[in-house]
Formats: structure tokens, sequence, C-alpha cells
């Protein structure tokens, strides 16, 4: 047995150790009883902070309760949609309430193509209700609850992990007709608009005013910004100008019963109670229907670089992050990577030449700044000590917009090259840095031959892996050895096992590997109390064992 | 045979951006906009280096015509692989006024001065689409010209040129000296490199006037007025087969 095999098997242990008495007797390994904590701390990881971390795990999370279950939940007995109630819906919405079942299929299927394959009947909805103000979104929703039927909000439907589709035949509420831009102050950059405004949108029409949005993904074509704020969405430019929770400064909500919740007040600074807009950001549409935002948004920089770098180690690769840091300063707005087999997918499927030699690990990272000279002179000596101390061993500047664009797009397009690559298992992760690509290095080994790639990318400067494994077709076994294997690793690290794609259907029982189940109860509280008949986005975000 | 390979290059507005006239229509606005090469600038610019990679020429000398700003496009070619830059100094109304005519000359006088065996250009410009400096400079130096190329090979003291026209290929050989102007399938053109990127810096980039080069830069030209094409009108939607027939006769159109 060689020494990762060896951890791997250490880590599942301090696991089951502690919740075994919760845990059913089949689960027990034999293991167990041969090894205390104290062997445990002779063990090394890599980097030596395992040990340390692992011994926490007894004070923190505590594991999950049971194994969670796969699949989808029973259906609970909502009301089904009836001819009055269609009625309804028509005098409220005319020409806006669809039925006809070609038109509301592709409301029914998320982006992933996915949630046919992860249980069956799925998503079965035969209403699709398009609003196009706030009123109209307080009565629909006041009417559903009346009458007890389930909504299921959904805005760009771009979401990665099952959130933005129907599990039964819960009614679909886009916001894709609530598309205007109600106000924006060019003084302070405080944007107002309805929720379903298309991020990319809101970008051109900021653009042209010298301003920027705070948040950019991938999906920004398609993804709208309520859906955006409900599932507090990262991206490219979390690391300069923060997450969601900082940068929307109101919002304007319809709760479960119909009421409209306004506090969509575009102030920098109000300290008047309780932040009840913080509740909604991420809650993915079990707390409230976000009807509008206001977003504070930088200004548009003047100077933009980008430089596509190849390191030979992980660890050349934080070094570099580190002198980016200490060089590049304030106007370092992105660090991402991505490995070989990243570049081997986008090569392969998508036809995108590599711009430098071929490396273990490629870096993007983009500048930002108020003056070009300034930018360029730093960026410069950045790259002239990076190479000088061969941290870097191949790389390629862009200042040009469409060479951004092309140097941008490897990054960018490693979802779209893994769907051509086969049947795709997602995981988004949040670990400590120096860990990062070792639970990329463990999977493959714990795998073997059974998976067809194992890619590790993602947005390294915030410490989060996007850990993809491929099959030529969907795989029972693959799946059982992946999962929990890799919960269970991110767990000893005490890491996030969804640091920004959410919970969704798909992982909505893992909770229990990144939050204690204290902390799962009160949000259980929370929801019973804005949501007593649970009708927003039912079998969603929270375990099966809260409602 | 010098083995000397002259490229042009055309700082122009990026395609990325989105263009803006002047509000008093005499042209499109460029201060603070992001310029950047030519397309087919940097492909002619690819096709060199290469060339000289193949040791089939011993060195490419990169020429842009312009402003202060137009040395970063000069630079953009030494860190692909150019050897040394002129950059012909041309400002204001000069500047302006400068059109193919006027480049030509300059590129001429320059291929006889610096004993040019060949002068590759992209085939137009994307903010002019002028599509004439090559066939202007061929002229001037009464040297053969392979337009439109989307193949060269070097043959012995011949070139062999893939030209891409209406009809599909031509392939024709001219003698040297000659001009060549690349077109869209040519090559891909490199990203430029970090080491490359570092060695630009350090290369040469010669300063000359057109006085110099005997070159008169009087236009006969003279742009009277530069508007946006007209808006584009919204569609109406109708709902049934009848009322599109209808619509239609009522626009004159069937």
């Amino acid at each position: 047995m060689n020494i990762f095999t060896m951890v791997g098997i250490f880590r599942r242990i301090l696991l089951l150790r502690t919740p075994l008495r919760h845990l059913r007797p089949h689960r027990t390994l034999s293991f167990a009883a041969r090894l205390s904590p104290v062997d445990l701390n002779a063990i090394c990881c890599s980097s030596g902070q395992f040990v340390a971390s692992t011994r926490k795990l007894h004070v923190g999370t505590d594991g999950p309760k049971s194994p969670p279950a796969a699949g989808a939940p029973e259906r609970l007995p909502f009301s089904r949609v009836t001819e009055e109630d269609l009625a309804f819906f028509r005098k409220i919405l005319p020409g806006r309430t669809i039925t006809d079942p070609d038109l509301v299929e592709s409301s029914n299927v998320d982006w992933l193509k996915s949630m046919k394959d992860f249980f069956s009947p799925a998503g079965s909805s035969e209403v699709l209700l398009r609003p196009q103000k706030t009123e109209e979104v307080s009565q629909i929703i006041r009417y559903c609850n009346s009458r007890n039927l389930a909504v299921n909000p959904q805005g760009g439907n771009t979401g990665l992990v099952g959130g933005s589709v129907p599990v039964y035949d819960e009614i679909i509420l886009s916001t894709s007709l609530m598309n205007n831009i109600l106000s924006f102050d060019s003084i302070s950059g405080i944007l107002t608009c309805q929720a379903g405004c298309v991020l990319e949108n809101l970008s051109l029409y900021l653009e042209e005013r010298d301003y920027i949005m705070p948040l950019d993904l991938g999906a920004k074509g398609s993804c709208q910004i309520g859906g955006n704020v409900a599932t507090n969405a990262g991206g490219l430019r979390l690391l300069r100008y923060g997450s969601l929770h900082g940068t929307v400064l109101g919002l304007e909500v319809v709760l479960a019963d119909g009421q409209v919740l306004d506090c969509l007040a575009s102030l920098r600074k109000d300290n008047t109670g309780y932040d009840l807009k913080q509740l909604f950001i991420g809650s993915e549409g079990t707390l409230g229907v976000i009807t509008a935002v206001s977003i504070l948004c930088p200004r548009k920089p003047k100077s933009v670089n980008v430089v596509f770098l190849g390191c030979e180690t992980y660890e050349q690769l934080l070094k570099a992050f580190q002198l980016c840091r200490g060089m590049l300063g304030e106007i370092l707005s992105a660090f991402e990577f991505l490995d070989s087999e990243c570049m081997r997918l986008l090569n392969t499927h998508l036809k995108l030449p590599n711009p430098i030699s071929d490396c273990p690990f490629y870096i993007v990272i983009e500048t930002s700044g108020s003056d070009p000279k300034h930018d360029a002179e730093k960026l410069h000596n950045f790259l002239e000590e990076a190479m000088a101390s061969s941290l870097v061993s191949d790389g390629t500047v862009a200042t040009e917009e469409s060479k951004i664009k092309a140097l941008w797009s490897m990054r960018e397009r490693v979802t779209e090259a893994l769907t051509h690559d086969g049947f795709t298992y997602k995981y988004d992760i949040s670990l400590p840095l120096e860990q990062i690509y070792q639970l990329v290095i463990d999977m493959r080994q714990h795998l073997g031959g059974r998976a067809k790639s194992v890619v590790g990318y993602g947005h390294v400067g915030d410490g989060n892996l996007h850990l993809n494994i491929t099959s030529s077709t969907k795989d029972p076994a693959l799946l059982a050895a992946i999962e929990p294997f890799v919960y269970e690793w991110t767990a000893s690290c005490r890491g996030s096992i969804s640091a920004e794609h959410g919970l969704g259907l798909k992982k909505r029982n893992y909770i229990y590997y990144s939050k204690p189940s204290q902390a799962v109860g009160l949000m259980g509280n929370i929801k019973a109390m804005l949501d007593p008949k649970g009708i927003l986005n039912p079998y969603k975000t929270l375990p099966d064992d809260v409602k | 045979m010098s083995g000397r390979v002259l490229v042009g290059v055309k700082r122009v507005i990026d395609y990325a951006v989105k263009i803006r006239v002047k509000p008093d229509n005499s042209g499109v606005v460029t201060d603070g906009v992001k310029h950047s090469m030519n397309p087919f600038c940097e492909i002619a610019v690819e096709e060199a280096v290469k060339l000289k990679e193949k040791k089939l020429i011993k060195e490419v000398v990169a020429v842009s015509c312009g402003p202060q700003q137009s040395q970063e496009t000069i630079r953009t070619a030494l860190a692909m692989g150019a050897d040394r830059g002129i950059h012909v100094e041309v400002t204001g109304k000069d500047y302006e006024n400068l059109g193919p005519l006027q480049v030509s000359k300059i590129l001429a006088a320059l291929a006889k001065k610096e004993d040019a065996q060949l002068v590759i250009l992209g085939k137009q410009a994307i903010d002019d689409d002028c599509n004439q400096t090559g066939q202007m400079t061929a002229a001037l130096l009464d040297w053969p010209q392979g337009t439109f190329a989307s193949e060269v090979a070097l043959e012995a003291d011949k070139i062999k040129v893939v030209r891409e026209i209406d009809g599909g290929l031509e392939t024709i050989k001219v003698n040297t000296p000659a001009v060549l102007t690349a077109d869209l399938r040519l090559n891909t053109p490199r990203y430029a490199t970090l080491p490359n990127i570092m060695k630009a810096k350090k290369k040469k980039i010669a300063n000359v006037k057109p006085a110099d080069l005997g070159v008169d830069l009087t236009s006969r030209l003279e742009v009277l007025r530069v508007e946006e094409p007209p808006q584009r009108q919204a569609g109406v939607k109708v709902e049934t087969v009848d009322d599109l027939v209808g619509k239609l006769k009522e626009a004159g159109r069937i």
C-alpha cells in the first residue's frame, strides 16, 4: 500500500470515529479498532497541513448523520394545477401563461441536461409563468400560497446543481421578462434593475457609461442578476471586487405569502436594524423571490492586461501567486488556473490551440487599473522576476481586446469542452490553497482507469477548485467511487463541498460535510418562519431530514 | 540577394471595439479608444517570421507610419520575431490624410533604401478597407505582386503564391524581388511569448521622417463627411400568415 492509499483510508476512518454511534453497523471498517488518533499524527500528507486540520474535525462538523440519500425525494403533498388555477394565471398574465409542452420543456431541463439522468421522472412542470412586474409576482405567489401550489423561481437556468428546474410539477416562475434597468447613478456607480436582466446586457450598459459589473462568469450571456444574487454567484472577479454579500446594496423580494419586501435602498452605508437582504443572497430561491436588485458597480478600468503563464509544478504556481500579490498588488483582478488535462480537452474538443508551450499547469492573470503605463511597468517587473526565478516556464501577454478575449476563453470554455468529453461529474470545492491540487491527484489515484478524464481548474486565487470527472456514459460504479470520497476528503480539510455553485437539488444532503447540524437546524427554523407551507423552490438547498 | 524582408504594420482601432462617429461627422472617435495591429498585418508578420525560421530569409524589418503610438505596434511585431523596426513619423493633419498612396510611396522608398528582397503587407486595413497599398507599392517599385496570398513558397529565385480569388484558388509564380499581401488563411499569427516580449524591448526602432525619404505626403483625396450606417429598424411581429401577406402587400413587396 502506498502513502496515498493509506492517507485516504485514514481520512475516512477519522470521519467515522466521531459519528460512529450515528452510523449503521455495515459502515464500520475493521481498521478503526487498530488505529488511534496518535498514530495519525505520524502520517504526513504531502503538505503537512493535513495533520493539524484533521484534529480539528472532532470539534467542528459532525459529518453526515447517515449516508446521504442520492436521487430525488418523494413528492410532497402540494396541490396540483387545475383549470381554475390556469384561468387565474391567464387573467394576471395574459399571453404570458405558457402551457404548451414544447415551450415549457426547455425550462424543465437544466443547462447540463443532467437532471433527467439524475432521477426520473424529472422536471415535469406543465406551467411556465412570465411576469413583467413585481406586482404580478406578488399576486402569483399569494395565490399559490393560498392554494398550496409549489413554485420554482427561474432566472437564466444556468445553475449546475439542479436548483433552477422543477423536481416534479412545480410551477416555473421565470423572471426573463423582468429585464428593465430602473436607474443608474453615474457618480456613485449604483445600478438598480429588475431581477431578470441578463448579466452581459448589464455589463454592456455599464461599459458605455464607464463602469463594469462587480461580477463576471462564463454564463454571462444567459444568467440573470436575480439568479446570480439568489445563488451568491462568485465568478472571475471575486478576487478583486468581493462577493455579492458586499456589493449588493439592496433587494426587493416577494415573500412566500405574496408580501413585497422593499429593501431596495441604494445606500452605501445603512446600519438600521438587521440586514435582511443578506438572508436572501445565496438562499437559492427558497426564502423569497428576488424581483429587483441594487448593486454597487466599480469604474471600468482604463487598462486591462491578461497574462497566460505556464508552470511546472503546483508549488511554483502558489509561489507565483504570492509574487503576484506582492508585485501587482492592487491592480490584480483575477488569478485562475487550469491543468494540462483541461488544455488537452480544449485542444481536442474545441480546437483551441495552446497559446504557449505545453506545461503541467497554466495560470490566467488579469490586471485592471486606471493608468496603462503604471500597470504595464508593474506587470513587466513581475514577469521579469517570475521568469528570472524560474517560477514560470513560458507565457504570453495580451493588451488588445481581441487577444484578451482569446486568452480568457482558454479558461472560460473548459466547462464547455468537458460537455463534449462525455458524462461529467462536477465538484466545486473550497480548500486551503496548498491542498487544492492534492485532491485532483488523490482522485486520479483513487479512480485509476475507471474515469475517462479527471481535470482540475478554477479560481485558485479564492481557494476554489472545480474538480471534474468524465466518463463515456453515466456510470453508477464510478459515482460510488467518487462519492463520498470527494466529500470526506473535503471535510477532512474543513473545506466547503460547494464553494460557489450552491446546493440546489444535487448537493442538498451533503451540507453536513461543511456545516454543523446545529447550523442546519437553525436554517430550517428560518425557512419555516419565512415559508411555512414550503412552497418556494421545494426539495432544494436544505437537506431532506430538515423538512 | 540581401535576404531582407520588409513588413508593413498598421495601427488601427481594435476590431472588438464599438466604433463611434464624431459629432461633427468629420471622422471616427480615436481618442482613448483601444488600438492594436491590423489583423492582416499580424498575418504578414507571422509569415515573415516563419520564413526566417525556415532560414529562407535573413532579416525581418517591421515598418509603421504614424504618430508616437505606432511604436507600440512595431514593438508587437518585434515581440513576434521581427529583428528591428522603422518608425516613419507622421503626425497631425498629415496623419489624418495619410492613405495608401502616401504609404506606398514611403514603403517603396524604404524597400530601395533597405535593399529588401520581399515586401509583405496585409491585404487591407480594417479601418479603411482600401486594399490598395500593396498593389500601389508594387507598381511604384515596378515589382511583381502576389496579392490575397493564402500560401507562399520560396523556390530558388521565384516565389509560388496561391491566391484566393472569387472563383477559388489561383496559383502563380513571381520573380523576386516582389510584393506580397496576406489573406486570412495564410497562417495563424503566434502569441508573443514572454521571453520574446522581454527581448523585444531591447530591439532597435529607427526613427525616420517622410521628407528624409523624399516623399510628398499631399493627399489627392478630401474626406467630406463620415456617417453611421442607417439604424436598423425594428421588425414587426404578425400573428397569422394572412397578416404577413397583408403587410407584405402594404409594403409593395408582393
